[in-house]
């Protein structure tokens, strides 16, 4: 196969994410009373970064065919956290937000532990975990409150040169810095190969253990990116149950409409971002189309169980029945 | 000690002891321990009344694990036990409120509306392939979306018909709440299907190699889809007792049960992976989960200690014994 077509096929569920994006965003602006101005644009970006940054640290679990059902708690976590320490002058400001991805990446680091060297299912890990996070969440923001710095967060949130949205380029600077680096390292392989057959990449001495580690990880971390979003968008830190549990399922949601199979081995976080964007997107359709808010839910699941059953096309193509069962 | 001094040793002990599964086993020493624990705090722990309630609270959640299993046998996850739970119950209640025919029929109403769902499920993995984390995921959504439209974003007004609060509440052997009783019959049930059915070995076998399952000539869909069926409406038949046991229905109140569910199911050990497990074990998570949420409560533990305290065990629990083999 030419260099093209291979490329071409390796990126198809990323691709068909793109489309699945750019398809809706049009009907999107198309419908919207205001039109494409900078201002509407900046808002879709802001919400829909908020889920991408979650659907990636999804995405990178799911690719060693793992699950985590604690991205959502680490993601209010991280959130509690960013209200207490992004505070004061520009130094201190700098050091809170380290101290909040470091958070971040430590959940995601034990998560990772809990997992490969513990040798638990990711599913049942990943909720008892989520369970500890959410509670330390809960020690500390039992209740809405707490400050940010807000010149930072109003940058992160506002527009660069008045076009531009911040989230955008914040969150192309984590694909370029950390996704593509990431993904074309040993490690990064070694995190593809563990999803795609763990006991072929065990044979071939494929450093499995670390490339999985890596990717708990790295979750952590882009969870923890996310709950720092999350404290811009906001101004405020909540221990909210039913944020974690949205992000969590909505992060699945997005992952799986980016193209990234839940068997593990395909799909890359860029399809993920655009699979958090197009969900996101599917669900602000309603309020363009001046129909109630009540039908969102069902509007939304509906989309999303149509969109899910269409994949199930592919198996018309398949010449071996055996090929349904894994 | 060498392995036939180990056999002979084995052979002296009680039949039951030596074919239980060291999972089980731990669950139930798990219990033990758990109500020593309460009993050094109040000796209220170990009355006969006190036991009675918690298997009550725990025969909501028994029954809604009990689906919970069927579909994790499979190798397989129902993520829609929330909204399914929730729609049980508020479409049971909706019933009663039309005449004395709704009334009669809320229970079955309910539970049809499960069924529906599970059904909907079913097709989506068994026939479709969709995988089962991001189908039951949908279908939850659609439920929820459902159910707001119906109640139009408030709580629900319709209250349960005296069916469903008996069926929940009374006691029709002086002593033993009926709730239990209906987990006993569901139980019993359950494990007549999987140790005496062909359904139940077939559920089995799909758990452990669908591709062998499907070469030995089993309609490893069908089954599939009957078991999300069930699953579906046993979840609405748990909704259904909750809201007897409330008298009326609530938005989110299945939002509590999907984890402990899974949590319960795979600390009486169930794989996840599917295969392995036998209902014992269920029972045994069921009630160490309900005694877990019961002491911590009891002892004024507040929510953010709870959580952890139930992450924690749940993850100590697993590493006992629920860990993979090392080899490769």
């Amino acid at each position: 196969m030419k260099d093209w077509r291979y490329w071409l096929a390796e990126q198809r569920g990323t691709l068909v994410a793109v489309a699945i994006f750019i398809a809706m965003f049009i009907i999107y602006i198309s419908n919207h009373q205001a039109g494409l101005t900078a201002n509407v644009v900046n808002t879709a970006a802001n919400k829909g970064t908020l889920l991408a940054l979650v659907a990636m640290a999804q995405a990178l679990v799911v690719i060693t065919s793992g699950i985590d059902l604690s991205v959502g708690t680490i993601f209010v976590l991280t959130n509690c956290v960013a209200s207490y320490v992004i505070t004061g002058n520009p130094f201190e400001t700098a050091a809170g937000v380290a101290i909040v991805l470091l958070v971040g990446l430590l959940c995601g680091a034990i998560n990772g532990l809990v997992v490969i060297y513990g040798r638990l299912q990711p599913i049942v890990a990943t909720i008892g975990s989520g369970a500890v996070f959410f509670g330390i969440a809960l020690i500390l923001r039992p209740l809405p409150g707490g400050t940010v710095n807000e010149t930072l967060a109003d940058a992160m949130t506002g527009r660069i040169f008045g076009v531009v949205p911040a989230s955008l380029v914040m969150l192309a600077a984590i694909v370029a810095l950390v996704w593509v680096p990431f993904s074309r390292s040993a490690v990064g392989r070694a995190a593809y190969a563990a999803g795609s057959s763990e006991a072929a990449a065990y044979m071939s001495g494929v450093p499995i253990r670390r490339g999985k580690f890596a990717a708990y990880a790295l979750a952590g971390l882009l969870a923890g990116v996310g709950g720092l979003f999350l404290t811009f968008f906001t101004y405020s830190g909540q221990a909210s149950t039913s944020s974690a549990n949205t992000y969590t399922l909505f992060s699945i949601a997005a992952v799986v409409l980016g193209g990234v199979s839940l068997y593990g081995g395909k799909g890359s976080v860029v399809g993920a971002i655009f699979g958090a964007f197009a969900f996101r997107t599917i669900g602000d359709l309603m309020f363009v189309f001046d129909l109630d808010a009540l039908w969102q839910p069902l509007f939304q699941g509906v989309i999303l169980l149509a969109a899910v059953s269409f994949g199930a096309v592919g198996l018309l193509r398949v010449r071996n029945r055996l090929e349904w069962f894994r | 000690m060498s392995d036939t001094a180990m056999e002979r040793f084995a052979g002296r002990m009680p039949r039951f002891l030596r074919r239980a599964d060291p999972a089980v086993a731990t669950a139930f020493a798990c219990i033990v321990l758990l109500l020593l624990i309460g009993s050094l705090y109040s000796s209220n722990f170990l009355s006969l009344d006190y036991l009675l309630l918690q298997l009550k609270v725990a025969s909501f959640l028994g029954i809604i694990a009990t689906g919970m299993m069927l579909v994790i046998l499979l190798g397989q996850i129902d993520l829609s036990v929330p909204w399914v739970v929730g729609m049980g119950a508020m479409m049971a209640c909706a019933a009663a409120a039309y005449g004395p025919l709704g009334t009669a029929l809320a229970i079955p109403f309910g539970v049809l509306c499960g069924l529906a769902m599970g059904l909907v499920n079913g097709v989506g993995v068994a026939y479709l392939r969709i995988p089962s984390m991001i189908a039951t995921l949908a279908t939850n959504a659609v439920a929820q979306g459902l159910m707001i439209v119906y109640t139009g974003g408030f709580a629900p007004r319709d209250t349960a018909t005296d069916a469903m609060r008996w069926l929940a509440t009374a006691a029709l052997v002086p002593g033993v709440p009926n709730a239990v009783l209906v987990w006993a019959l569901v139980g019993g049930a359950m494990v007549f299907v999987l140790r005496r059915t062909a359904f139940g070995r077939a559920v089995y076998g799909i758990g452990n190699s669908e591709r062998a399952a499907y070469l030995s000539g089993l309609p490893t869909r069908r089954v599939t889809m009957i078991a999300f069926a069930a699953s579906g409406a046993l979840a609405a038949f748990g909704g259904v007792l909750l809201a007897g046991y409330a008298s009326k229905a609530a938005q989110a109140m299945g939002d509590a049960y999907l984890l402990p569910a899974i949590a319960a199911v795979v600390l009486g050990g169930t794989s996840i992976l599917g295969g392995r497990g036998t209902y014992l074990g269920t029972v045994a998570g069921v009630i160490l989960i309900t005694l877990l949420q019961s002491i911590l409560s009891v002892m004024q533990m507040p929510e953010a200690g709870r959580q952890i305290i139930y992450g924690v065990v749940i993850v100590a629990m697993l590493l006992l014994y629920g860990r993979a083999p090392a080899s490769r």
